[in-house]
């Protein structure tokens, strides 16, 4: 059977598949940074912005936080199921995962609405700003990797393709780790 | 198989992380600044590196992909670094800001 140059390649020393998700999260790191960066230099210059930080919901914060970070050991346990050629337990674990980011937009939907009910809407100031920026940024991440990860899983419970469980298990961690940096930022720093 | 590689290993991981979490929400609770810092984004940094280095396989990965990684938040450290001054100084040697940002309202209707 013919395989794919990103399975069969690796001149160097890596899988082309995995270097490539390593090139999707050094651009990425780029990109959050950039937004984050300019969050932490307006946040200096504005003392005030602790008001407004104020009314985000820490609970619901926290709460996404444990479910990400729940979500990842999940993945992290299906690449190794997929590395001992089990696709159907990998698949399990990628829908497990899924479920962790199905619950994490439907709190975050939740906090949302709240939010937007007592009126911090996106125009109120530059702080909601960059909150609803860097978090709904944040959240398409989500929505992707779930994506990808459902259209992986339906391979992986047929035995094949089961190295594309690590791909998306790295880029899954790497949405983590921004939400790591999110959460102390815009929901702690008050 | 690899002890940095069993499931035991990763659920340990995760509850490490878990603790870490916790610990992130109660030190600001002190209501002391440099506590805040400690707990809110030391532990941040920690976290992060612990699922860079354990889920993600960072620290069994080639080396290479590190300095990849680093080098782009060294980059982003520049990009900010440059831009700063421009966002946190009033004026510089050719330049005043003409715009005073005003401050933000005080709003009792938070809920939290």
């Amino acid at each position: 059977m013919h395989q794919p140059i990103a399975t069969t390649r690796s001149a160097t020393g890596i899988p082309t598949g995995r270097l490539a998700v390593w090139w999707v999260i050094a651009s990425e790191i780029v990109i959050f940074g950039g937004l984050l960066g300019s969050y932490v230099m307006y946040r200096l210059l504005h003392d005030a912005w602790s008001i407004e930080a104020a009314n985000t919901h820490t609970l619901a914060g926290a709460t996404n936080t444990f479910v990400l970070l729940t979500s990842s050991l999940f993945v992290v346990l299906g690449h190794h199921a997929a590395e001992h050629g089990d696709g159907k337990k990998a698949f399990r674990y990628l829908w497990l995962t899924i479920l962790g980011g199905f619950i994490f937009l439907i709190i975050k939907s939740i906090e949302w609405t709240g939010e937007i009910h007592h009126g911090f809407v996106m125009t109120k100031s530059l702080f909601w700003a960059f909150y609803y920026t860097a978090a709904g940024l944040h959240a398409l991440h989500v929505i992707a990797g779930m994506v990808i990860m459902a259209i992986i899983s339906f391979d992986t419970i047929k035995n094949k393709n089961l190295h594309r469980v690590e791909l998306i298990g790295i880029y899954w961690h790497f949405v983590d780790i921004v939400w790591i940096f999110l959460f102390p930022l815009l929901y702690i720093a008050k | 198989m690899s002890a940095e590689t069993s499931p035991k290993h990763y659920v340990k991981i995760w509850a490490i992380l878990v603790v870490l979490l916790i610990l992130s929400v109660l030190g600001p609770m002190l209501g002391i600044k440099l506590v805040t810092l400690l707990t809110a984004f030391g532990i941040a940094i920690v976290k992060a590196t612990m699922v860079a280095n354990h889920f993600m396989h960072l620290n069994i990965e080639k080396k290479y992909i590190s300095y990849l990684l680093i080098g782009m938040v060294l980059m982003v450290f520049l990009f900010v670094g440059g831009t700063s001054p421009d966002v946190l100084m009033p004026e510089g040697q050719h330049w005043e800001k003409q715009v005073i940002e005003q401050p933000v309202e005080l709003d009792h209707g938070g809920h939290e």
